[in-house]
């Protein structure tokens, strides 16, 4: 096993720095973790008897995941079709008659799992942006004036703990009245889901932007009262490095929270994305489709694990305490 | 009255509000210091030394009196009257130039070019022998180049007064001693009105034209001030066994064990007898951590 791995690793020079030991560490020993939990979820699906039959074990996921995929490519080969054949008509059309009126219509094909999870990543992208942009600055000030503080804390306490699917129903009313327009440059759908997810993770920022700000310390303050720094400028060289730390652990809270919100909301609200793709799943109750949604699981957990590691990666770049361990 | 005098507080009062009512943490603080002059503050802790250098520097507001700086009244902090403070408050994620150069920036943003600018920050890191580290950033540097950074970003913006508050107090006894050489020799050249805290009797009498000693707070004022006429430059080896510079040492040791005696400390200095021979001891002890400075080279000097 670890001699493998030795090989494995040659061609990215990480086999010079890491010896024996720390190599058991980095990669036997979560390897076995990996491995054992397949062997209980093999052995435990084996034993849960569903309706739809068996629970999906490893193997029944991995064959569903080629599915998926294979899926989408054909859906993709249809499409390209589509448009060849429309292609080819107005072609021929212009060839009898150059002034010919000739139509062009978008494919509406129905959307693959890999469709969905673009929709998803999309979506809890553009969510978490419009929260930081509201809950950074709002934290900034909030942090720089204990009075506002005093004043909203009570609120954002209250809102803090408010579960998705209770906002949901609101947002698709007041989505629905407000958001109307003939040409609507984003569709209804998503302005409800990027509202339901902005407002469920924007407070973990506000939150830790506000204490961070709020614990500078005294001698910095003094600093800049000594330059007579500028609010801005207070605000831009001493305030926000110092609060750095502070606001990425929300930021990663937040996104966190992000993700998890999306999908619950999709699937109740029927918006496109992955949670769609889960429902409509569990609503066609095929034989595989235990599987799909096994699969959906999975993806769903490693694309959360990826967005926080992206975080993480942002967070290390921007953080001047080097000393301080980020995990 | 001839010439004005260039830094004046008169009758400066100022009360903390606590739960339990207004606390007076000074009383009719008078003082008056001339341009050019060391003045050092000293005495025992929580009299109130820093909360005067705060009312000069207008970091705190006196509730009653007030501080003329040439002629105008101090009613907030400014550049004229930076500060050194005792734990450097450097900001983390800047370089040490990048940490004078803020001050810079924001102290000379009209009357100084770029070029300018870039020199003035190498002259001062260079004044307190940081030029080979201006690059680093605080967590890289020792406590006693951090300190000496702080200097460098207070003496940058050429302020009108220097207001030290125990800018050695956290730093190791040669170290200390390294800054304190330092910063006579810059005193030396730029002449500044400096005014010190200090708890440190030897550093007082070392740095210092004139010595004011501060009561016990509550309600704290100046107690009594000693010129100190001792010539310049001064050496701390050849002070060591001079008599007037004992003399010195002990009038504010006696002030402040005698005179101003804190409860608990009465078994300590009980006879004055006793105190004589401790305050030899404690100049043989200099004495002794001076030449072995002299002969080991300090991290400073590197």
């Amino acid at each position: 096993m670890s001699s493998m791995a030795l090989k494995l690793l040659k061609p990215f020079g990480l086999v010079e720095k890491l010896n024996l030991a720390a190599l058991i560490k980095a990669l036997v020993v979560p390897m076995t973790g990996i491995l054992i939990f397949l062997f209980i979820w093999n052995i435990g699906a084996r034993n849960i008897h569903t309706s739809l039959g068996e629970f999906p074990g490893p193997a029944q996921v991995y064959e569903q995941s080629k599915n998926l995929l294979a899926e989408h490519n054909r859906e993709r080969q249809k499409e390209a079709a589509f448009y060849q054949r429309q292609d080819d008509r107005n072609a021929k059309k212009l060839a009898k008659n150059p002034d010919a009126e000739i139509k062009f219509r978008a494919y509406t094909g129905k959307a693959t799992f890999i469709d969905q999870i673009g929709t998803s990543l999309v979506t809890v992208l553009a969510g978490f942006f419009a929260a930081s942009l509201i809950a950074i600055p709002a934290g900034i000030v909030i942090g720089l004036n204990k009075t506002l503080y005093s004043a909203f804390n009570p609120v954002i306490q209250l809102f803090k703990p408010v579960s998705p699917l209770a906002w949901l129903p609101l947002v698709t009313m007041v989505v629905s009245a407000l958001y109307v327009s003939d040409d609507p440059m984003f569709a209804k759908s998503f302005v409800t889901s990027l509202i339901t997810v902005s407002l469920c993770c924007l407070w973990p920022t506000l939150l830790n932007t506000a204490v961070g700000v709020s614990s500078i310390s005294a001698d910095l303050n003094n600093v800049s009262k000594v330059l007579r720094l500028s609010w801005l400028t207070h605000v831009i060289k001493i305030v926000i490095p110092s609060a750095i730390p502070m606001i990425f652990t929300g930021l990663r809270l937040s996104l966190g929270i992000a993700w998890m919100v999306l999908i619950a909301a999709e699937m109740l609200a029927q918006n496109p994305g992955l949670g769609k793709f889960v429902w409509d799943e569990f609503q066609n109750g095929s034989s595989n489709s235990l599987g799909r949604i096994m699969v959906a699981v999975i993806v769903i957990g490693l694309i959360g694990f990826m967005l926080d590691r992206i975080m993480l990666m942002l967070q290390k770049k921007v953080s001047w305490d080097k000393t301080q361990e980020l995990r | 009255m001839t010439a004005k005098t260039h830094l004046e507080l008169t009758g400066v009062d100022i009360d903390f509000p606590t739960p339990s009512g207004p606390f007076k943490a000074l009383s009719n603080v008078n003082l008056k210091i001339e341009r050019g002059e060391f003045v050092s503050l000293i005495g025992h802790s929580g009299c109130g030394k820093s909360t005067v250098l705060n009312i000069v520097a207008g970091l705190y507001q006196a509730t009653k009196g007030g501080v003329l700086l040439d002629g105008k009244e101090v009613n907030e902090p400014g550049p004229e009257r930076a500060v050194v403070f005792q734990n450097h408050s450097l900001l983390p994620w800047l370089t040490a130039y990048e940490n004078v150069e803020l001050a810079v920036k924001q102290v000379f943003k009209n009357s100084k070019s770029k070029a300018e600018m870039k020199e003035w920050i190498e002259h001062n890191l260079q004044l307190v022998h940081m030029d080979h580290a201006m690059h680093k950033r605080p967590d890289e540097i020792s406590g006693g180049m951090k300190q000496r950074v702080g200097i460098a970003r207070a003496l940058a913006m050429e302020p009108t007064v220097m207001l030290m508050d125990e800018p050695f107090g956290a730093l190791d006894a040669l170290t200390r001693a390294h800054l304190q050489d330092s910063l006579m020799e810059i005193q030396a050249d730029l002449n500044n009105t400096v005014i010190m805290i200090t708890h440190d009797v030897d550093e007082a009498v070392l740095l210092s034209d004139r010595i004011v000693m501060m009561t016990n707070g509550p309600a704290a004022t100046v107690g009594e001030i000693l010129e100190v006429n001792l010539e310049r430059p001064r050496h701390r080896l050849e002070l060591a066994d001079d008599a007037q510079y004992n003399h010195y040492r002990a009038a504010v040791l006696s002030f402040l064990y005698e005179k101003q005696r804190q409860p608990g400390e009465e078994v300590k200095v009980s006879a004055l007898s006793e105190k004589k021979t401790e305050s030899d001891k404690q100049a043989q002890n200099l004495h002794d951590t001076e030449q072995s400075s002299a002969e080991q080279n300090s991290e400073e000097a590197a």
